[in-house]
């Protein structure tokens, strides 16, 4: 498996599918902190429309229309949750609820009514991603990792998650001390002068930027599972949240590893004929690292 | 100062123009409402400057929301507040602030000395690293509240009393001139209330101010000078022998207290 065939046809799906988790997972530390873990949820969903309508208007699956695309219907999102909690009286969860359900049906039945057969975008594209098929022809072995041509061969979408993830790492970084004060602490950051409503929004819109990119290559079963699962199992690992955010990592590199893997092969070695869905086997493995966690882990709670 | 606090002046100008930039803590006009009903109603506070001030009031006056407003965390509809006689956002590095205890998460993943290092925050910046003399200075404010030896522990496993003198250490950190506390002796064991009101009267000796919302009635003759009534609106406000009397208390505890117990807490003053 180590050789031109797994460089070609596995490595770019394996570093796609772990460096998504990563973006995700990293941001989704300070969502489940703060309580706020549903908004991975919210996000992956009501990005969808606004991804098809960017394609609908440029033709082609870029980052910058995927990724204005999805701002938009972020902001629509958000404008309707105020709109519908106030006129209808209800309370915000509820307002969300529907909100986000009713955005990603409106995506499915976009995607449905128009012409995406030219390029990879269906609504099982939008829920498991497309990660097997995501390889890379012209590498010729560990040396192609070195050639420039074989290298701009690259699928785009390992180019895009890495770049996300670099900016996913610099923010969190950056704003490292300003992120953990105003998680603990809202009252007492505002106090100090953070802008925390601004930081907030900050979190969630490298959050929203991770769930898109990642939402192309990998589907949002994984974008769900991975804004949660390894956040919250790391958070049983330790009671420092500089700890948290690496077991964060470890977690989700091996659920992206492990999950490939066993798609791929796991079938195989209990006798079945077909692979099957890397998307659906990461998430899986990451809920049962976090099971486990919840059954073994040091920090657990007594209660 | 007139460029960026017209009402207030015009306000208050005609009788105590010098309480305003001498206090180090004036309130003015200050109104905040959460939904139709407003929380706190037009409040004037001038705080006394090396004075401890006490914020009293029945449940819902609007205390906690007072200070929010003071600090700029909850948006007040108008009015403004004044620290040492500049706009609030210049003068942030002079104020301490501690929130409630049960405003906060307990079970975040962070340990004793983390918490007290976030009062030097806005030293520290971004990106500066924590040096050897931030730890010193963090554990030397956690060591005057007696939590020195829990340094490492995680917050979580503290006792409330414990987790309040965490929180007292960190205002400490913030090493103000003003020192703003909601509730600070809210649900703590009886150590824990001395230790903290020994921290908050070598406060004082320094020449530090110190505003607290308080809940006791019966503790608030013997731990501060002056007093501030509230009930939405201002009722009363200045020193402990004339503001905290019998009337005033009826007239903000309404119904809440009986008349045998306000005679009581105001005979029983020293």
């Amino acid at each position: 498996m180590i050789g031109a065939e797994f460089v070609a046809l596995s490595l770019p799906p394996l570093l796609i599918g772990t460096f998504a988790a990563i973006a995700c997972a990293l941001p989704g530390n300070f969502l489940v902190l703060r309580r706020q873990a549903l908004i991975g949820d919210a996000i992956s969903h009501v990005v969808l429309p606004g991804i098809v309508v960017a394609f609908l208007v440029t033709g082609r699956i870029g980052t910058w229309p995927m990724m204005l695309g999805a701002a938009g219907a972020a902001l629509i999102s958000v404008a309707l949750i105020e709109l519908i909690r106030r006129l209808g009286r209800v309370d915000a969860g509820a307002a969300m609820g529907v909100t986000f359900t009713a955005m990603f049906a409106g995506g499915v039945l976009l995607l449905e009514q128009s012409d995406t057969s030219s390029v990879h975008l269906d609504v099982q594209h939008a829920l498991y991603g497309n990660l097997e098929s995501l390889i890379w022809l012209e590498a010729a072995g560990w040396k192609s990792l070195l050639d420039p041509v074989a290298l701009a061969a690259l699928p785009p979408e390992l180019t895009r998650i890495a770049i996300t993830l670099v900016a996913v790492i610099a923010f969190i970084r950056l704003l490292w001390r300003p992120l953990k004060i105003s998680t603990f602490d809202e009252g007492f950051a505002r106090a100090q002068g953070i802008p925390a409503t601004l930081l907030g929004l900050a979190l969630v819109v490298t959050a929203a930027a991770a769930a898109v990119a990642a939402f192309d290559a990998v589907g949002s079963i994984i974008v769900i599972a991975m804004f949660i699962c390894p956040p919250a199992a790391a958070r049983l690992m330790t009671q420092r949240l500089e700890a948290q955010i690496w077991w964060s990592v470890a977690f989700a590199t091996l659920s992206a590893v492990l999950g490939y893997v066993l798609a791929g092969y796991g079938p195989l070695w209990l006798g079945g004929q077909n692979s099957v869905s890397a998307a659906g086997m990461i998430a899986t493995v990451s809920g049962m690292i976090l099971a486990a966690a919840a059954l073994f882990a040091p920090h657990r709670k007594a209660s | 100062m007139k460029d960026a606090m017209p009402e207030l002046v015009a306000e208050a100008g005609q009788q105590i123009p010098d309480a305003v930039s001498h206090s180090p803590l004036a309130i003015r006009g200050m109104t905040v409402s959460y939904g139709e009903e407003p929380a706190i109603f037009s409040i004037d506070l001038t705080a006394e400057p090396g004075a401890m001030t006490a914020i009293i009031g029945p449940n819902g006056a609007g205390k906690s929301t007072l200070l929010k407003a003071a600090l700029g965390i909850v948006r007040p509809l108008s009015g403004a507040a004044m620290v040492f006689g500049k706009p609030l956002s210049k003068q942030r590095a002079h104020i301490a602030y501690m929130p409630q205890r049960a405003s906060v998460d307990w079970d975040f993943p962070t340990t004793v000395i983390d918490v007290a290092l976030m009062g030097l925050s806005r030293e520290l910046g971004l990106l500066r690293p924590v040096r050897a003399r931030h730890k010193a200075r963090a554990l030397a404010c956690l060591d005057r509240v007696g939590m020195a030896e829990f340094a490492d522990r995680q917050i979580g496993q503290l006792s409330g009393g414990q987790q309040q003198r965490v929180f007292l250490a960190r205002a400490l950190a913030q090493d103000a001139e003003l020192y703003l506390l909601d509730e600070p002796f809210a649900g703590v064991d009886a150590a824990t209330e001395r230790a903290i009101i020994d921290v908050l009267k070598q406060l004082r000796a320094e020449g530090k101010t110190v505003v607290a919302v308080h809940h006791d009635l019966s503790t608030v003759s013997e731990y501060f000078e002056n007093v501030f009534l509230i009930n939405r609106r201002r009722i009363a406000e200045g020193p402990v022998g004339t503001a905290f009397t019998a009337e005033n208390l009826q007239e903000a505890y309404g119904g809440r207290l009986a008349a045998g117990q306000i005679e009581q807490l105001v005979l029983g003053r020293a």
